[in-house]
């Protein structure tokens, strides 16, 4: 990953900027918010009126509501509804196979996959969330500090072809989002998501795909290795195995899907010659429905 | 060397070579082809994945087998193949080649200059000295043996002559050899007397081998007419088999440019060595005939020019209106017809029709006036050569004709009455003809004793008088007068042509003075001693291949020469012309027949033809180049590696190969421009070399043609700039010309093609942009560039446009034709002046031709012009009554290709009632 964290961070800025700020949409959570239909219901930071209180003397003199104030002869101030924002946690692939590219301007999967998370990122804490990493190396918070230590970790890079997400640090009732390619085991993928199900965390899977993997368009003899040289196929004719491989290909993409279903996810396959401000769209109306 | 076959090889133990192929085949098939490394996260997928079949682990055989034959043409190149190798002894002593060079060996020509150089390169390579003659043009001093590489430099300066060999010049040849060589003889494959001798001498001289083509030699007899046929009889030499052979004969049609009149066929049937051929022409199309070809055949023997014998000339006859009944042997035409059938063509009918006929006489028997337009048109006719031969007779003698001012069509002025002699109620005897003077065109005939004048008209006495006189009285009065008029002639007879006024008629020399005047044709063949004394220049002379050249530069030949010698280097076979007709001289002469050449039996005669070596190993090594780089791109793309940049580069380098092979057709992009012209209708402007002259037309038809597509039934596409000097204009119905000051005038093709294009109904809308400076004329620069060009064109008398022209109510109904200007002064073809407004009539019945040109300068295509939107390009005037002017001036441009489109179809009667109903009468 060439990407120095800066400019990581000034084009997912830049990739951002177009889309108005996600709004968070609180859930009432058990531990990490208390009950509650309604916002807190009691007064505090937020939007929305929650009632007029007579003026405090440690009240500024802005912040008196003169409309109501003019209808009697105290002062008024308008308190409004505390409202508390959503955790959510975002993990992005890491392994060695998201180096993968084989378009001509070298954006790599990984490169999509972090600009795509930084972005979403970038919207959430706009709307006032508050973002983390998963397996404890982030925990949720806000602020511009959060983006850069973010932008700082993602810019890693991991030696092993394949990287696991990692479902410790997982906060109850908060969201996620897993951007990988998916080509690694899907049994530990599968560990992940029932262990976030269990924790009521819902989400989105994003696949990202180069439209090499997509197309397989490989003929003759070929030798393929993984990114890492770990793993290893020769086969004497590439084109005879397109079809086969992309029925595997069809069957992961299936299987994701199901299991997305199954734990109330939502799943997206994005190819890296797509627009990237596509798949924030989609990320956008995933994180942003209510479930 | 190792030969097989017409293959020979100079180093054959490298073809050992090939047996390294199986082994090479063995070892190809056995190494597959090298493997790819590719880094694919998805392998993960492939895992466990096994292929199909093994096959493809072995090179597939069809590689296999373009790499073994590349190899195999390599080892076989380096094994030295030579197609047709030679086995030959090199002769010895010099060698004379020898040709008859005469118009038989016209036809394969080529290939005796092939052989010839052949022998010279042989001969060459032996070291032998060589000489060459040809028998048609032998060197004076004797053959000049010199090296074979300087003689084969005069080869192709070496050409057939169209004649036989002159057997004297042979004989002086054969007596001056000395010294010993071989000879070499090219024959052409006829017999001839003049052989034997020269044969014998170049045998004492060395080995004789001839070389002889197999094929047979066809020639033509002169034409002759035979029952009023012409005939042309065709002669071969072989005699084996039945053939058919086409015969053509060429002439210069009405336009002037020469083509095959007709075609007939002659059938030689096995055995026999002559054919007729058979041509039922008319007389207008026989006396066209130049000469006829045996088609096919490039030879001057099969060539056969035609002179005035086969012509027949044509004479027209006409006597004036008679009220009575004649009988026959009264009527003035009937000893002239008696005269004329058997030797000319007779054209009885109108002066009018028959001067359409183009006659070559036109006789006129005692008619006494013509009218002036049959006047005019006669002498026309008669300037152009011509021959006006006038009868007296009691008509002509009571009229005034050529009284007190000489008549152009008559030689002389005639007195009043004329006079009879020897009649009932005169003195005298009826007067004799007095002898030919020498300088008379009848001089040397006989005057019979008994023909007799009794009445003739009389001449007045002139100062040219007497040099028109060409046949006289006894007494000195003139009988028959001609003076000469342009390049034809008028003759006057002061007789009639019936035995009225004199006995001539009657006698025989009233047809040899009719010869005499070239009104009849004369006797087919002239002999020697008409011709002798005489000189003949050549007009035309014919090559040995058959064709004509033009030959003034050449001497005059003989007049006897003409009949009794065979063509020579002096005379050779082609038209002579003399004073009044033209003789051809042909190859084959009328008695000539065609023999194969009789060699003895100890003669070799070879074939023409040669087999040359031609070295192979260029050609294979080329192939086994061409087969390794086919077997590049194949190993790429088995192995897969023929994708993305090299794919492309591949498939290009291919396509040029192609490219190369196949040269473009440049005439396709000519038609295409054509098929866009046709295939609908396109408004059309010339473009002036102004960029922004030139893009306001374009913009401006732009805008008339979304007009017309919005308004109208007419949908043009989009409009094209024409340069009137290169493109095509015929596909164009209309032409929009804005007029700089600086633009260059048109050449003389494209005015040719301009006055084509207006003649064919084409239409021109000039304009001279200038309309609020200046006036319609010459008063600005543009109007003076409108009057240069317009000079060489062909534009008929111009008016303003009249308030009833079609124009004003081909679409719209209008009578202001606005552009960006708004003169009235717009110029339309002038209606005839016999054309009058009928009463009750809003406009005059006009149903002539369409408008050719249009000149204006109301700067039409700026108040039509349109951008691509649609939206107006050059403000016009102001405000509404500005946008009112620019909606005028579209009304005028739509019913301006209205009259170009359905031309004067509103001028229609028929529309009256529709039109006075719009128009609110």
């Amino acid at each position: 990953m060439s990407d120095a964290p800066l400019t990581l961070r000034s084009g997912a800025e830049a990739l951002a900027a177009p889309f108005p700020p996600l709004l968070a949409e609180a859930e009432h959570l058990a531990s990490s918010v208390l009950v509650g239909d309604h916002g807190r219901r009691r007064a505090g930071l937020g939007d929305t009126f929650w009632q007029y209180r007579p003026a405090q003397n440690h009240d500024e003199m802005r912040s008196i509501d003169w409309r109501r104030s003019a209808r009697s002869d105290a002062q008024f101030v308008q308190d409004k509804e505390w409202q508390i924002a959503q955790s959510i946690l975002l993990w992005v692939d890491q392994g060695a196979s998201m180096s993968f590219t084989s378009l001509k301007d070298g954006t790599t999967k990984a490169t999509r996959a972090r600009t795509l998370a930084l972005a979403t990122a970038i919207l959430l804490l706009r709307g006032g969330e508050r973002v983390g990493l998963t397996g404890n190396l982030l925990p949720p918070r806000r602020g511009e500090t959060q983006l850069a230590r973010m932008a700082q970790m993602l810019s890693e890079d991991h030696d092993s072809d394949f990287a696991a997400p990692d479902a410790r640090g997982m906060l109850p009732h908060s969201r996620a989002l897993f951007v990988s390619d998916f080509m690694g085991d899907l049994t530990q993928i599968e560990a992940a998501m029932a262990k976030a199900a269990d924790a009521d965390v819902r989400g989105a899977l994003v696949q990202i795909l180069d439209p090499a993997e997509e197309a397989f368009p490989f003929d003759g003899r070929t030798i393929f290795e993984s990114m890492s040289g770990t793993l290893r196929h020769e086969t004497l004719k590439a084109g005879d195995l397109r079809t086969r491989y992309l029925d595997r290909l069809a069957e992961r993409k299936d299987r994701l899907a199901s299991l997305a279903r199954i734990c109330g996810w939502q799943f997206h396959t994005h190819h890296t010659d797509a627009s990237a401000a596509s798949a924030l769209l989609w990320t956008y109306t995933a994180l942003e429905r209510r479930i | 060397m190792l030969t097989l076959g017409p293959l020979g090889f100079t180093a054959p133990w490298l073809l050992l070579g090939l047996l390294v192929l199986p082994i090479l085949w063995i070892l190809l098939r056995a190494v597959p082809p090298a493997p790819i490394r590719r880094r694919f996260p998805g392998v993960a997928l492939l895992l466990g994945l096994s292929d199909d079949a093994n096959q493809t682990d072995r090179t597939p055989w069809w590689l296999l087998l373009l790499r073994l034959m590349a190899v195999a043409a390599i080892i076989t190149a380096f094994a030295g193949p030579v197609l047709n190798p030679q086995d030959r002894t090199p002769g010895t002593g010099p060698l004379l080649i020898v040709t008859d060079g005469t118009w038989a060996s016209a036809r394969d020509w080529d290939r005796r200059i092939d052989r010839m150089d052949a022998a010279l390169d042989e001969a060459a390579r032996d070291g032998r000295p060589a000489a060459l003659v040809s028998l048609t043009d032998l060197p004076p001093e004797g053959p000049v043996f010199q090296d074979a590489q300087a003689v084969q430099l005069r080869l192709p300066a070496l050409q057939p002559a169209p004649f036989a060999p002159d057997p004297d010049a042979i004989t002086d040849f054969s007596a001056a050899l000395s010294g010993r060589f071989d000879t070499f003889w090219l024959s052409d494959g006829l017999g001839r007397d003049s052989r034997a001798g020269l044969l014998a001498a170049l045998e004492t001289r060395g080995t004789v081998t001839v070389f002889s083509s197999p094929r047979s030699i066809l020639g033509l007899r002169a034409a002759q007419i035979v029952d009023g046929n012409v005939t042309v009889t065709a002669l071969r030499t072989d005699t084996d088999s039945a053939r058919d052979i086409t015969i053509a004969a060429f002439g210069l049609d009405p336009a002037g440019t020469e083509r095959r009149l007709a075609m007939a066929s002659a059938a030689f049937e096995a055995g026999a060595t002559e054919a007729t051929a058979t041509f039922d022409l008319p007389p207008e199309l026989r006396n066209r005939v130049t000469r006829f070809e045996a088609e096919g055949i490039r030879s001057a023997g099969a060539v056969t020019l035609t002179d005035d014998a086969l012509k027949r000339r044509e004479v027209a006859l006409l006597a004036g209106a008679s009220e009575t009944e004649t009988l026959d042997l009264l009527s003035p035409l009937h000893y002239l017809k008696q005269a004329l059938v058997p030797t000319a063509d007779l054209i009885e009918g109108t002066l009018e029709d028959s001067l359409l006929a183009n006659p070559d006489v036109i006789v006129l028997a005692d008619v006494a006036s013509l009218t002036a337009v049959e006047a005019d048109a006669t002498q026309d006719w008669v300037e152009k050569g011509g021959l006006l031969v006038r009868f007296a007779g009691p008509r002509l003698a009571a009229s005034d004709i050529s009284r007190t001012d000489e008549d152009p069509l008559m030689p002389v002025r005639l007195r009043i009455g004329g006079r009879s002699i020897g009649g009932a109620m005169s003195w005298g005897e009826p007067k004799a003809l007095a002898p030919f003077a020498d300088t008379s065109p009848f001089f040397g005939l006989t005057v019979p004793e008994d023909v007799a004048i009794s009445a003739q008209v009389m001449a007045q006495p002139d100062p040219t008088l007497a040099r028109r006189v060409i046949a006289q009285l006894a007494d000195g009065t003139p009988l028959v007068t001609r003076k000469p008029l342009g390049d034809g002639s008028v003759v006057l007879f002061h007789v009639t042509a019936n035995a009225e006024w004199s006995t001539l008629p009657l006698s025989g020399l009233f047809v040899q003075m009719l010869e005499r005047l070239a009104i009849s044709t004369r006797p087919a063949a002239p002999d020697a001693d008409e011709l002798a004394g005489t000189t003949w220049l050549p007009e035309d002379s014919l090559t040995a291949f058959g064709d004509l050249e033009r030959a003034d530069t050449l001497p005059g030949v003989p007049g006897e020469d003409l009949v009794t010698n065979a063509p020579s280097a002096v005379m050779p076979p082609g038209l002579y012309a003399g004073e009044d007709r033209r003789i051809a001289v042909n190859v084959i002469g009328p008695e000539q027949t065609l023999s194969p050449a009789i060699w003895p039996a100890r003669i070799a005669v070879e074939g023409l033809s040669v087999l040359r070596e031609t070295v192979l190993k260029g050609w294979l090594l080329a192939a086994a180049l061409l087969m390794l780089s086919l077997d590049i791109l194949a190993s790429l793309a088995l192995s897969g590696r023929l994708r993305g940049p090299r794919a492309t580069a591949a498939t290009t380098a291919l396509v040029a190969l192609a490219m190369v092979a196949l040269p473009v057709d440049a005439q396709a992009q000519d038609d295409s421009f054509a098929i866009e012209a046709t295939s609908n209708v396109q408004l059309a402007y010339v473009i002036t070399g102004d960029v922004r002259v030139d893009d306001m037309s374009d913009a401006g038809l732009y805008g008339l043609s979304n007009t017309l597509f919005q308004r109208t039934s007419i949908e043009p596409t989009l409009p094209v700039g024409v340069d009137v000097e290169v493109d095509e204009l015929a596909f164009f119905p209309f032409l929009y010309w804005p007029v700089t000051a600086d633009q260059p005038l048109p050449t003389r093709e494209a005015y040719a093609k301009l006055n084509r294009y207006l003649r064919s109904g084409g239409m021109i809308l000039f304009d001279t942009r200038d309309a609020d400076l200046a006036r319609f004329g010459s008063a600005s620069p543009e109007g003076r560039k409108l009057q240069a060009i317009a000079r060489g064109l062909d534009i008929p008398a111009l008016e303003p446009i009249p308030q009833d022209h079609v124009l004003t109510r081909t679409f719209y109904l209008l009578q202001d034709f606005p552009g960006r200007h708004a003169s009235r002064d717009v110029w339309v073809e002038a209606a005839p002046a016999s054309a009058v407004q009928a009463e009750g009539m809003p406009f005059r019945d006009l149903n002539d031709g369409v408008t050719p040109v249009i000149v204006g300068g109301n700067d039409w295509a700026a108040a039509w012009a349109q951008d691509r939107s649609g939206n107006a390009l050059v403000p016009i005037g102001r405000g509404m009554a500005g946008e009112r002017q620019r909606e005028i001036a579209m009304r005028f441009g739509v019913n301006l290709i209205m009259h170009v489109l359905t031309g004067n179809y509103k001028s229609d009667q028929v529309h009256v009632p529709a039109l006075l109903d719009r128009l609110g009468q």
